[in-house]
C-alpha cells in the first residue's frame, strides 16, 4: 500500500501513522454539549467507499494528512496536508 | 436427522444416500416475529437460542452471502475467558461455559478443544498487568495460573527463552482456554436453529428498515419485503450501514485484520500461544496447519483482504518468539471486518427505535463470544430485557462515560483496541 | 525411465541423492521429481485422509502428491514439492505422513474405512463423553493428520527480505513474459521478470514447438541473453510472485540456494522480496487439470503435460505403456511426442466423438477411462466406449481436463474470474489489478503464437502508460493450433473419483455436500475440504465447482470459484519473517551510558526499546534486593546518579508555543516564568489521562516537554496532531530532541555538593530554588541543569549534548563515589518514586482519568484544553470509581503484590466485591516495609480503612491500611531543602 505525501511525495504505507475519521479535524466547542462531544470522538459514518482519513507520515516528514480513500478497493483518491485545511477553514 | 457414530456407521453400510439437508432454504415468509439481519455465528445463535429458550419460532435470519461466512468463517478459532473488567468478565465466563456443552446441546461436533491459552510476559510490569488479569478471572470464577519462566519452559520448551528480543518473563495460563471449528460452529447453530424451525435465508441482503411512529415495522429486502414485529442488527463490519437505514450512526470503525494458515504439520503446538510484546497468536489446527494472526492493519477498510506491512510484522514476531516454526510455509492469508469500538469491548443493547436491537462491536475477538453474544441478545429481544452477563453493554457508555471496559487501556482511538 | 537423446539436463553431470535412506541417480539439471521418475520411482507419498499410495501428479509447484522433507536435523524441511526442488549432490529426501513406511503404511487402513470418513463425518461424531475429545478424539486425529515434520530446533538457516523497484514487473517468464519484457526493455522501461522455475522459458521448456524457425527453447535463450545484457532489465529466476498487494506492491519469494549442495556464507535460504511496479503484466500461463474417473490416483496417472514436460525437458518418462486420456486436442501432443521418443502409446481415449485421429497411435473416440488398477502404481485402466468395456495394461496414464489460466493473482485484490465457455475456464476480469495487464496462457490464449502476440501487446499499452515509445518489433512465427476441447469433469460411475489428490476429496463428496446443502460454492469447499490442501485447489477446483455446478443446476459463472489468496504458493515464515530471529525483531535502543552502566556489571533490562540498568551490584551483593535497599538508601542519605535520558523530550518553540502547550496539558503554562519548570498532566481527548511530565520554560518562547519513557513516541505525535489539525494558526514548531540530549538525574542531600564538584561554575541554593532551570556548563561544554525530583528528595536533572553523555556519566559517579554516592538503576528509582506517591503507567493505564489520580483540581477552569469536555462526563468522575490509594501491610502478612485485588474484609473475593487493585508494589527500605499503589472504590475517602488484598494466583491475603499514597515527607521539604 502507497501513500502520497503532499511534501514527500508517494511512500510505502510502513512510514504513516493511522488515526482514524477525518472527523478529528472538526472539534466542538467546549461547550457544544455533550451529544457533539460524543459523536465527535466516538461516532462514525464508517463508509463503505470514499472516506476521508488521517494519517501521519510519522517515519517521514511529520505531516498529518487528510487522505481521501476507498475502503471497499483501497484506492488512494487524493491526500492534502491537515494544517492548510484546518486553515482554510478559518481555525 | 440426529447426528451420531451409529447413523454415521449406517449411513456408511448403505452408500451414504441418506443425508438430509443440514438446513433448509426456505423462501421468506412475508411476516416473522423476529428477523435477525446477519446470517453470522452470532446471528445463528442468536436465532437458536430466541428458539430454544424462548420458544420463539417464527424468526427469520436473513444473510446476504451464505451463512458462517463473515468472521464466524476467517478467524483464529481462538476460545477464552480471560477478560478482567468487570462488564466483560462475566459475559466471557457465561459464553465459555455455554461452549463447554455445545456439542451436546447442538448435536454438532463443534470440535471445541480446552488445550490450554498461554498468555505470554516480557517485563515486570506486564506480568504485574497479567497478574491482575488472572486474579480477575479467578475472582469470576474462571481458572488462571500465572507461570514463571520455567513453568512455560515445561508447557512451551520450543520458545526461543535465550535471545528472543523480548525476553519471556512467565505466562498466564488458562487451561479452559483452546479453540474450536469455526465454520462448525456457525453450521452447528444453523442447523440446530433450522430444526427448531427458524427460517434460515441466504442470498436475502438487506436494503431498508421500515419504521413507523419510531417503531420498527420490517425490512426490505433483495428478495422483497418482509414485515416483523422485532429486528436485531447483527452484521459485525458492516453494522454501520445496516444502522444507517435506521438513521443511526454508531461508535464503530471497521478495519481489517488478517490470519494465517500454514501447511499441514506433524503435532508441534499443543496450545494457544500469544506473545505480548508482538501481536502474535498461534494455534494448530487439528488438520496440522499453524493458524496465527496478529493486529489489525489499522487502516478503516472493508476490503476483507490486508497489506503486507502487518503480513511480515505477524511473521517477525513468529520468528523471534518461537523460531521453530521457520520452515512452516504459509498456505493462505485472508482478513475480516471488523467492528471496532472505542473502547474495544461490545454493545448488546435496544436502539432509540422501539423493536430495533443491536448486537455489534465485538472487535476481533468475536468468535468465543458466538454462543455468550446470541444468548444473552435472544433473552434481550424476548424479553426487553438486558441478560444478567451483558448488562455492560450498553451502548450509552461512550456519552456517559460509565461502564467503559477499556482492555487494552488505549482510548477511545478505535484501532488501538 | 530415462529417454535417450531428450531433455535438456546435463548427462555429464551425475548426481548422487538419497529418497526414503535408497541411494539414486540423476542428472544436473534434474528437479527431485524427474530424477525419482528416471529411477522408476513412482510412489512418493501418501495422501492425507485414507493413506492412499500417491506419485508425482504434475511438473510444477502445484503438485499435491509429490511433497517430501528435504534434508535433516534442524534445518530439515517439510513438505518440499519434488517437483520444483532441483536436484544437488547428496540431496537427502524423506516421505512424509506414513508409518512405519512409504510402502507399508498401516494408516492406509484408513482406505478401508472410507466409507465411514465421507465428508464432514467429524461434524456428526465424536461428541461422546465429552470429555473425550481432548483426550481421545483430538490426540488421535490431530497425530493421524498433519503432512510433514518440522524439526522443532530453532529455524538455522539465514533468510533475507529485500525491496525491489520497477516500471513494469513481468510475472512470468514464458513465450508472452519474454515478449512482454522484450518490447519494455527495448523501450527503456525498468522491467524485473521473476519467474518460479529455476530457468525461464515457460512451457518452451517442456515443449517440442518451434518459435522463429528454431527450437523455441533457443528462442528463450536468445531473448534472455539480450534482456540479461540490458541495465534496465532485472531477470529473478527461482523468484514466484506471491502476492498482490495494494498501489502495486507485489510481495515474492526467491528460493536463492534451495539448489546448491553447499551454501556459500554470503547467500541466503530465501530471500522474500516487496516489489514496487508503475505496472506489471502477468503471463503465468495456464496449468491442466486432471479428470475425475474412479481410482484415478495412482502412481503412474499425471496430468498430459506433465508427462510431456519430463520427456522434453528432463528426458525421462513416466511409464513404459503410456496411455492417454482426456477431452481435447492438446494431450494429443504429448502422444506424439512420446512416439517420437519411442515410447510405446498404447492409446489415447478421447471422450470426444470428432476426436481427431491418431498419428501412429490408435485412438479411442468417445470413450472414457472409467477404472484403474494396481496396489501401488498403475497397472491397467479400464476404458468404456461404445463398444463396452475393454481392459488395457498401462504403467502410465496420461491425463487430461483442459488447462485452468492463472488467473490467481488477478484474484488477489477481490477480483473475480470470467468464465469462458469456449475455452472452459477461467480467464481474468478486465482491470482486475490496477495497473495489471495480462497476457498469454493465463489470458487464455494458449498457443505460443497468441501468447508472444499477446505478451508485445500487453508491452505496448504498457509503455503507453509509462509515457515511453515502443518500436516496432516482429513477431517470431510459431504454432498457432486452435484450442479444442469439450466438457469432461467426471466419468460417470460408482466409487471414488478424486478431485483433491491430497486431500482426498472425491466427486462423491461435492455430490453429498450438495445433498447436505452445502451447495454455496464456499460451503461445499469448507466442508468437504476440497481446494484446502497445500496446492489450495489449483488441480481439482474448476472441476469440483463444476460438478457443484451440475448437482445443483447452476452454470459454473453462477456457482462461482473460492477466493483466491495470497500467497500464490507458500511461502516460509523464516523468509517473511527474516531479520525478526533473535533480537532483530524491534530495534534496541541504549543510552550513552550503557557502556559504563554494564562495565560495573548491571544487569540491563528492557524497557520499551530502550535497556536500562536494573540495580548496580556492590561487592558482597548476592540479590537485587540488597543492592536495590543500598541505592534507595544512598539517595536518601547521600547522592545517587541516575541515566533518565530515555524519558521523552520534545522541544517546543515559537511564539505560540505557550498557547499551543495551555492547550495540551490541563494545567496552565503560559503563566510559567523562564527559568522555571512544572509539572503538566495531559488527558487524551476522551478525558482520560494520555501522559505526564515536566515542562521547563528555557525562554519567552521556548520551552522543553519531558514524557515517560513508555509514552514518547504516543505524546509527539499527539502534539504535532493538536498543532497541524486542531491548531495551525499557532506558530510553534515541535522538535524530538530524545537522542539529542543525554539526561542525568542527580538525587539526594548531597545532589548539589556533587554537582559543583562537576559544574564548571558552582550553583547557589538562592539561584536554584525547587523547579528552577538553566544553563550551566561542564567541562566547557554547554548544559541544561532542572532542579526537579522524581524521588522526593532535593534533585537536578543535568542533561548534556549527548555525544558527551558517557563522560559526564562517568565523571558524575566518579565525584559521586568521593562522597559516599553512586548509581542507581531502575529498581531503586521505582522504590523512591513509589515512597513519594508519585504514578507511572502502571497507574495511568489509560482507564484512569485525573480525577482518579486525585489530580482534577489541576484541570484548569480558565481554559479548554484536550480532553477537557470528556472528563466531565458523569462516568469518568463518580466518586465510586476506583481511585488511588496507597496501602500497608496492617496484618501478619507482609506481603504486598501488583496485580492483586482488594476486597472489603468480610467479602467473598469474587468479581462483585472487589473494591480496588494494587498497581505497584515496592519494600520501602526508608520505612522498613512494603508499600502499594493501588486504587480502590472511593478511595481518597477511606485512608484508615482496613481492606484485604487477595492474589489468588499466588495465594496471598493480607490485610492492609489504606493511607495517602504519599508515604514519605508528604510536605515535599526534602525537595525544596
Amino acid at each position: 500500500m502507497r501513500i502520497t505525501c503532499p511534501i514527500c511525495g508517494e511512500r510505502d504505507r510502513r512510514e504513516f501513522y493511522y488515526q482514524g475519521a477525518a472527523i478529528a479535524l472538526a472539534r466542538p466547542a467546549p461547550d457544544a454539549g455533550e451529544a457533539a462531544w460524543d459523536a465527535y470522538v466516538h461516532l462514525r459514518d464508517n463508509p463503505a467507499g470514499v472516506t476521508r482519513d488521517l494519517w501521519q507520515h510519522e517515519s517521514g516528514c511529520s505531516a498529518w494528512i487528510v487522505v481521501t480513500r476507498d475502503t471497499v478497493t483501497h484506492e488512494v483518491l487524493d491526500s492534502a496536508l491537515a494544517a492548510d485545511i484546518g486553515m482554510e477553514a478559518g481555525a | 436427522m440426529r447426528f451420531s457414530g451409529l447413523k454415521i456407521l449406517k449411513e456408511g453400510l448403505t452408500g451414504n444416500r441418506g443425508w438430509t439437508p443440514h438446513w433448509r432454504d426456505p423462501d421468506p415468509k412475508a411476516e416473522y416475529d423476529i428477523i435477525v439481519i446477519g446470517g453470522g455465528g452470532h446471528g445463528l445463535s442468536t436465532a437458536y437460542y430466541l428458539a430454544r429458550d424462548h420458544g420463539l419460532t417464527n424468526i427469520a435470519v436473513l444473510e446476504k452471502g451464505y451463512i458462517g461466512g463473515g468472521n464466524v468463517g476467517r478467524n483464529t478459532t481462538i476460545v477464552r475467558a480471560n477478560y478482567f473488567l468487570p462488564g466483560n468478565s462475566e459475559f466471557y465466563s457465561h459464553s465459555l461455559k455455554l461452549w463447554e456443552g455445545l456439542e451436546e446441546d447442538l448435536n454438532y461436533n463443534v470440535m471445541h478443544s480446552q488445550r490450554g491459552l498461554i498468555n505470554l510476559f516480557h517485563s515486570d510490569g506486564q506480568r504485574d498487568a497479567f497478574a491482575r488479569r488472572g486474579n480477575a478471572m479467578i475472582n469470576q470464577g474462571d481458572d488462571a495460573i500465572l507461570l514463571d519462566r520455567d513453568g512455560v519452559r515445561a508447557h512451551l520448551p520450543y520458545l526461543d527463552f535465550e535471545n528472543a528480543r523480548f525476553p519471556i518473563y512467565g505466562g498466564l495460563y488458562h487451561p479452559r482456554g483452546g479453540t474450536a471449528r469455526h465454520d462448525a460452529v456457525a453450521w452447528g447453530y444453523a442447523r440446530a436453529a433450522d430444526r427448531r424451525g427458524v427460517d434460515l435465508i441466504q442470498n436475502c441482503e438487506v436494503t431498508g428498515i421500515d419504521i413507523e411512529n419510531g417503531k420498527v415495522t420490517g425490512v426490505r429486502t433483495t428478495r422483497g419485503a418482509i414485515r416483523a414485529r422485532k429486528v436485531g442488527i447483527v452484521v459485525a463490519g458492516r453494522s454501520g450501514q445496516v444502522a444507517a437505514m435506521a438513521g443511526m450512526r454508531l461508535p464503530i470503525e471497521s478495519h481489517v485484520l488478517q490470519a494465517f494458515v500454514t501447511e499441514g504439520l506433524k503435532p508441534v503446538i499443543d496450545h494457544v500461544v500469544s506473545f505480548g510484546m508482538g501481536h502474535f497468536y498461534i494455534s494448530q489446527s487439528d488438520k496440522g496447519g499453524l493458524v496465527f494472526g496478529g493486529d489489525l492493519d489499522f487502516y478503516a477498510s472493508y476490503a476483507a483482504r490486508g497489506n503486507l506491512p502487518m503480513v511480515e510484522h505477524v511473521m517477525e514476531a513468529g520468528m523471534t518468539l518461537m523460531p521453530m516454526i521457520g520452515k512452516a510455509k504459509v498456505l493462505r492469508s485472508w482478513g475480516g471486518i471488523m467492528d471496532m469500538t472505542p473502547d474495544g469491548s461490545p454493545i448488546i443493547d435496544k436502539t432509540d427505535v422501539a423493536g430495533l436491537y443491536l448486537n455489534c462491536g465485538w472487535c476481533y475477538g468475536g468468535f468465543k463470544a458466538v454462543p455468550g453474544s446470541g444468548n444473552c441478545f435472544a433473552h434481550l429481544m424476548a424479553t426487553d430485557r438486558c441478560h444478567g452477563a451483558a448488562t455492560g453493554f450498553r451502548l450509552d457508555r461512550f456519552r456517559t462515560g460509565r461502564g467503559l471496559m477499556d482492555e487494552e487501556g488505549t482510548g477511545s482511538q478505535h484501532n488501538l483496541h | 525411465m530415462r529417454i535417450a537423446g531428450r531433455g535438456r539436463i546435463d548427462r555429464r553431470s551425475p548426481v548422487r541423492f538419497r529418497f526414503d535412506g535408497i541411494d539414486y541417480s540423476g542428472f544436473q539439471g534434474d528437479t527431485l521429481a524427474s530424477a525419482l521418475l528416471a529411477n522408476d520411482v513412482r510412489l512418493v507419498g501418501r495422501s492425507f485422509k485414507y493413506h492412499r499410495p500417491r506419485g508425482v501428479l504434475t511438473a510444477g509447484s502445484e503438485e499435491p502428491n509429490a511433497l517430501m522433507t528435504i534434508g535433516s536435523g534442524a534445518g530439515a524441511e517439510p513438505n518440499v514439492r519434488a517437483t520444483v526442488q532441483e536436484l544437488f549432490p547428496g540431496l537427502e529426501a524423506r516421505s512424509q505422513n506414513r508409518w512405519p513406511s512409504l510402502n507399508f503404511d498401516l494408516m492406509a487402513v484408513n482406505d478401508l474405512a472410507a466409507p465411514f470418513l465421507g465428508a464432514g463425518f467429524y461434524y456428526k461424531t465424536f461428541m461422546w463423553p465429552r470429555a473425550f475429545w481432548e483426550r481421545v478424539y483430538e490426540p488421535v486425529i490431530r497425530n493421524a493428520a498433519g503432512l510433514g515434520a518440522l524439526s522443532g530446533a530453532h529455524e538455522p538457516d539465514r533468510n533475507e527480505k529485500a525491496y525491489a523497484f520497477c516500471d513494469l514487473l513481468v510475472i512470468g517468464g514464458g513465450p508472452a513474459g519474454l515478449m512482454a519484457a522484450l518490447v519494455a526493455a527495448r523501450a527503456g522501461a525498468d522491467v524485473i521478470v521473476a519467474d518460479e522455475d529455476s530457468r525461464m522459458g515457460g512451457r518452451l521448456l517442456a515443449e517440442t514447438f518451434e518459435v522463429g524457425g528454431r527450437p523455441g527453447v533457443n528462442w528463450a535463450d536468445n531473448v534472455i541473453a539480450e534482456l540479461n545484457a540490458m541495465d534496465n532489465v532485472r531477470l529473478m529466476t527461482r523468484t514466484t510472485v506471491t502476492g498482490v498487494y495494494d498501489q502495486g506492491t507485489f510481495g515474492a519469494l526467491e528460493r536463492v540456494s534451495h539448489h546448491l549442495a553447499v551454501r556459500p556464507e554470503a547467500l541466503p535460504l530465501e530471500t522474500f522480496w516487496r516489489i514496487q511496479a508503475r505496472r506489471s503484466i502477468l503471463a503465468a500461463g495456464a496449468l491442466e487439470r486432471p479428470v475425475a474417473f474412479r481410482n484415478n490416483d495412482r502412481p503412474g496417472i499425471m496430468t498430459a503435460g506433465a508427462v510431456r514436460a519430463y520427456l522434453n525437458r528432463w528426458g525421462v518418462c513416466a511409464g513404459r505403456r503410456v496411455t492417454l486420456f482426456g477431452n481435447n486436442d492438446d494431450m494429443h501432443r504429448t502422444a506424439r511426442d512420446l512416439l517420437s521418443a519411442g515410447i510405446h502409446v498404447v492409446a489415447v481415449i478421447d471422450s470426444r466423438h470428432d476426436a481427431p485421429d491418431g498419428r501412429g497411435y490408435r485412438v479411442y473416440k468417445g470413450a472414457m477411462v472409467c477404472d484403474s488398477s494396481g496396489r501401488r502404481g498403475l497397472e491397467s485402466v479400464t476404458v468404456r466406449s461404445i463398444g463396452g468395456e475393454d481392459r488395457i495394461a498401462t504403467d502410465c496414464l496420461a491425463m487430461s481436463g483442459g488447462w485452468n489460466p492463472t488467473v490467481h493473482l488477478t484474484c488477489h485484490l477481490n477480483a473475480r474470474p470470467t468464465w469462458r465457455e469456449d475455452i472452459l475456464g477461467f480467464v481474468p476480469t478486465p482491470q482486475a489489478v490496477p495497473g495489471m495487464s495480462v497476457a498469454g496462457a493465463c489470458n487464455g490464449a494458449f498457443s505460443t503464437h497468441d501468447c508472444l502476440r499477446e505478451g508485445a501487446a500487453a508491452a505496448r499499452d504498457t509503455l503507453e502508460d509509462l509515457g515511453l515509445r515502443a518500436a516496432a518489433i516482429d513477431l517470431p512465427e510459431a504454432e498457432d493450433a486452435p484450442h479444442a476441447i469439450s466438457p469432461l469433469w467426471a466419468v460417470p460411475g460408482s466409487g471414488r473419483a478424486w478431485l483433491d489428490f491430497q486431500n482426498d476429496v472425491c466427486v462423491k463428496d461435492v455430490r453429498q455436500a450438495a445433498m447436505e446443502n452445502f451447495r454455496s460454492v464456499e460451503h461445499m469447499k469448507r466442508y468437504t475440504t476440497q481446494g484446502m490442501a497445500t496446492d489450495q485447489g489449483k488441480n481439482s477446483n474448476v472441476a469440483a465447482l463444476a460438478i457443484l455446478a451440475d448437482v445443483t443446476g447452476r452454470g459454473i459463472q453462477d456457482t462461482g470459484t473460492t477466493t483466491f489468496r495470497p500467497p500464490f504458493s507458500p511461502v516460509s515464515i523464516a523468509a517473511m519473517g527474516a531479520g525478526a530471529q533473535g533480537k532483530g525483531f524491534a530495534p534496541e535502543r541504549f543510552t550513552t551510558s550503557h557502556k559504563a552502566s554494564a562495565e560495573r556489571g548491571a544487569p540491563m533490562i528492557e524497557a520499551g526499546l530502550w535497556y536500562r540498568p536494573s540495580y548496580f551490584p556492590a561487592p558482597g551483593e548476592s540479590h537485587w534486593r540488597q543492592s536495590c535497599d543500598r541505592e534507595v538508601n544512598m539517595v536518601r542519605t547521600s547522592v545517587g546518579v541516575c541515566d533518565v535520558s530515555t524519558l521523552g523530550k520534545i522541544d517546543v518553540q515559537g511564539p505560540g508555543a505557550a498557547a499551543f502547550l495551555d492547550f495540551v496539558y490541563v494545567n496552565t503554562f503560559s503563566t510559567l516564568k523562564v527559568g522555571r519548570v512544572r509539572y503538566g498532566l495531559m488527558l487524551r481527548e476522551d478525558g482520560h489521562v494520555m501522559d505526564d511530565g515536566t515542562c521547563a520554560r528555557l525562554g519567552d518562547t521556548h520551552f522543553v516537554v519531558t514524557t515517560t519513557t513508555a509514552a514518547a513516541g504516543q505524546v509527539m505525535r499527539h502534539l504535532e496532531f493538536v498543532h497541524q489539525c486542531l491548531r495551525p494558526d499557532l506558530d510553534v514548531a515541535l522538535t524530538s530532541v530524545t537522542e539529542q540530549w543525554a539526561q542525568f538525574s542527580v538525587a539526594g542531600p548531597r545532589s548539589r555538593d556533587l554537582l559543583n564538584a562537576v559544574l564548571d561554575n558552582p550553583i547557589a541554593v538562592k539561584d536554584w530554588p525547587f523547579m528552577a532551570c538553566g544553563q550551566v556548563f561542564v567541562g566547557g561544554v554547554q548544559a541544561r541543569l532542572f532542579r526537579i525530583s522524581f524521588s522526593g528528595e532535593q534533585a537536578y536533572e543535568l542533561a548534556v549534548p549527548a555525544r558527551f553523555g558517557d563522560s559526564v556519566f562517568r565523571i558524575l559517579l566518579d565525584h559521586a563515589e568521593k562522597i559516599g554516592g553512586g548509581p542507581y538503576g531502575l529498581e531503586a528509582l521505582n522504590v523512591l518514586r513509589l515512597e513519594k506517591g508519585f504514578i507511572t503507567h502502571a497507574e495511568i493505564h489509560g482507564r484512569t482519568t485525573a480525577f482518579d489520580i486525585g489530580m482534577d483540581a489541576m484541570v484548569s477552569d480558565k481554559k479548554d484544553c484536550i480532553g477537557k469536555a470528556m472528563s466531565r462526563r458523569p462516568g469518568l468522575t463518580d466518586p465510586d470509581r476506583e481511585r488511588l490509594v496507597g496501602l500497608k501491610p496492617a496484618g501478619e502478612v507482609q506481603l504486598l503484590v501488583a496485580g492483586a485485588y482488594l476486597f472489603s474484609p468480610g467479602d467473598d473475593p469474587v468479581r462483585v466485591n472487589a473494591q480496588g487493585y494494587v498497581t505497584s508494589v515496592a519494600f520501602s527500605p526508608t520505612l522498613g516495609h512494603m508499600i502499594a499503589l493501588g486504587f480502590l472504590r472511593n478511595g481518597p475517602a477511606r485512608h484508615g480503612e482496613r481492606v484485604r488484598m487477595i492474589d489468588h494466583l499466588r495465594g496471598l491475603d493480607a490485610t492492609c491500611e489504606v493511607v495517602d499514597p504519599v508515604f514519605l515527607d508528604p510536605e515535599g521539604e526534602r525537595a525544596r531543602d
